[in-house]
């Protein structure tokens, strides 16, 4: 998986609420939900986002809710990666079981500035910096959790039998 | 090497004879939960992964809460999407208007849970049903499908933070001042994919309230888990509510924990959490004067008998402050019913308060009770975040009962003593 986008740069404690607040949950619709997304703390993301962006942000990136809308909203505004310092849990698998890639880096999360353009090489583990030359190594994910990636998701995952 | 409660309980329900902390493993689940949000988008993933049946149709469960009763057309079509399929699963534990409540406080009373349990619901605040000695975990909706094809989840097996408990809680301190003072000392990502592990002597001074609220708020640490040792208290709880027997495990003796503190119980004072984050703790002796337009008193957190007794108790006789709305609602259609037979329910209409039916409603923002700009709540609720109770600019202050309800009478947030 290898990306390049510019980033979009957030703080620490991002929650599902700000992500896709609760008012708009009585639908599932993707692009409804993107239209919504990050509205309440920033609300110049929807119209400035462009396909294939990387959003940036710090320690516990997504805690909070459940609701699988908060990573459906992230993916379907054309974000092609979140790379944070952490990710709260539910946020984590949610994005692996939906198939939006993130990576965890506290030395990234931390360099990487607003508008820096950034090309990731997921199958290497490294994250540069087209901006600042800088490089970045990061961990790939356990084999089980690739398995996963790499039939698509969960939902795929399950499709074809490769988890019972 | 010795394994936590969690750790036991994960074993058993992956087969395994051990496991240890970072290990990946597929675990049985005893129970499937989802709610009125995030089911559709369940149902959606469990049709795309080309499934007819789920797994189990005693072990799927539905409640719908959040925005039901319906609070307008988009809501109305996801509930109905919810009923007709489970209508057409035929799931045995659907919980529509009339029988539901708000789905954490709802399972238990209905036995859905009994200690030993491993348990997944799309829904973060899943972790209650530690309070019974069970594995539950909050995931999203395709774990939930997952769940529902396959009877499975997928985890990390989590370490662990153990909080050892001792002594008493004052008079007017509940479970609530408890967990908000752990969240405030870990902080928000204080037990981030670990396990909260209560144990110890003060356990005996908790009602099951207080640890369902105390379970209930361990993902506001971050954590994949909470759960409480079980003793006495907790078998009587799940032998009055359930016909299955309760399956205890005990951590062992050498068991691995990332760090333990030791928490005296009669130290613990009434504590707030201040706008944005639960770990913004103050307790109210601490506090300046902060004017407030409306109280909630209710959720998954703190919307149980005991809750509504301890907060009728202060405001017995007494009136909501002019400029004040107070909104209590009762987390189930059996917790209404016997708030009340017990006078509750008088004494808070009495007071100026009003009574809603059971729902989610102004926890997440839904609907009965939605904040005007800059205006602050007090709320017996999990999250403050930024906007999350109504308007971007409004606050909201996490507190117990008892302090919501002194609250609600002072117009300012009070300690019960003030009132009393």
């Amino acid at each position: 998986m290898k990306f390049t986008g510019k980033v979009i740069k957030y703080g620490d404690n991002i929650d599902t609420d700000v992500i896709i607040p609760a008012r708009y949950l009585n639908t599932s619709d993707h692009k409804e939900l993107a239209s919504h997304c990050m509205e309440d703390i920033d609300t110049s993301f929807v119209s400035r986002v462009q396909e294939g962006d990387i959003m940036v942000g710090g320690w516990n990136f997504g805690c909070g809710s459940s609701r699988e809308h908060a990573p459906i909203a992230i993916k379907a505004s054309g974000i092609s990666l979140v790379i944070a310092k952490s990710f709260a849990r539910i946020f984590y698998r949610n994005a692996i079981n939906i198939g939006l890639a993130i990576v965890e880096s506290e030395k990234a999360a931390e360099a990487i500035q607003e508008g820096n353009v950034i090309t990731a090489d997921l199958d290497n583990g490294i994250l540069h910096n087209e901006t600042t030359g800088k490089e970045y190594q990061v961990e790939p994910f356990p084999a089980f959790i690739q398995t996963i990636i790499e039939n698509g998701g969960l939902v795929e995952s399950i499709r074809n039998g490769s988890i019972k | 090497m010795g394994m936590t409660m969690t750790q036991k309980i994960l074993a058993a329900h992956a087969g395994l004879d051990q496991v240890e902390a970072g290990q990946l493993i597929l675990v049985n689940l005893d129970l499937v939960l989802g709610n009125d949000i995030t089911s559709p988008v369940a149902i959606k993933a469990f049709r795309n992964m080309g499934k007819e049946q789920v797994f189990d149709k005693e072990k799927v469960t539905m409640v719908m809460d959040h925005f039901a009763p319906n609070k307008d057309i988009k809501a109305a079509q996801q509930c109905m999407m919810c009923r007709d399929f489970c209508g057409d699963q035929e799931i045995t534990n659907f919980y529509d208007v009339g029988q539901m409540g708000i789905e954490h406080a709802l399972l238990p009373e209905k036995g859905l849970v009994v200690s030993g349990d491993a348990v997944i619901g799309a829904d973060s605040h899943t972790c209650t049903y530690g309070a019974l000695g069970a594995f539950s975990t909050g995931v999203g909706s395709t774990d939930m499908a997952c769940g529902m094809a396959i009877g499975k989840a997928w985890f990390k097996v989590p370490s662990a933070i153990k909080f050892d408990l001792k002594g008493k809680l004052n008079p007017y301190v509940s479970g609530k001042d408890v967990i908000l003072h752990i969240i405030g000392m870990i902080g928000v990502d204080g037990a981030l994919y670990k396990s909260m592990e209560f144990v110890g002597e003060g356990l005996a001074s908790l009602s099951m309230a207080d640890r369902l609220c105390m379970a209930n708020m361990a993902i506001e640490a971050g954590a994949k888990n909470g759960i409480f040792a079980v003793d006495d208290i907790t078998k009587a709880y799940v032998r009055e509510h359930s016909d299955r027997e309760p399956v205890v495990y005990e951590a062992d003796a050498d068991a691995v924990y990332e760090k333990t503190y030791v928490i005296d119980l009669s130290e613990i004072k009434h504590t707030v959490s201040f706008p944005h984050l639960p770990e913004n703790t103050h307790t109210t002796d601490e506090i300046d004067e902060i004017r407030i337009q409306q109280v909630v008193i209710g959720s998954c957190t703190n919307g149980r008998l005991e809750d509504l007794k301890a907060a009728a108790e202060i405001m017995q006789g007494k009136k909501v402050a002019k400029g004040v709305r107070c909104i209590v609602i009762p987390a189930t259609q059996r917790i209404y019913l016997e708030a009340m037979e017990a006078g509750y329910l008088k004494t808070f209409i009495e007071c100026g308060a009003v009574v809603s039916t059971p729902t989610c409603g102004p926890c997440l923002g839904g609907h009965m009770g939605i904040l005007a700009e800059h205006e602050k709540a007090v709320a017996t609720t999990n999250r403050n975040f930024l906007g999350r109770m109504g308007h971007v600019t409004s606050e909201i202050y996490l507190a117990s009962p008892e302090v919501a309800a002194a609250s609600a009478v002072t117009g300012k947030i009070s300690a019960p003593e003030e009132v009393l």
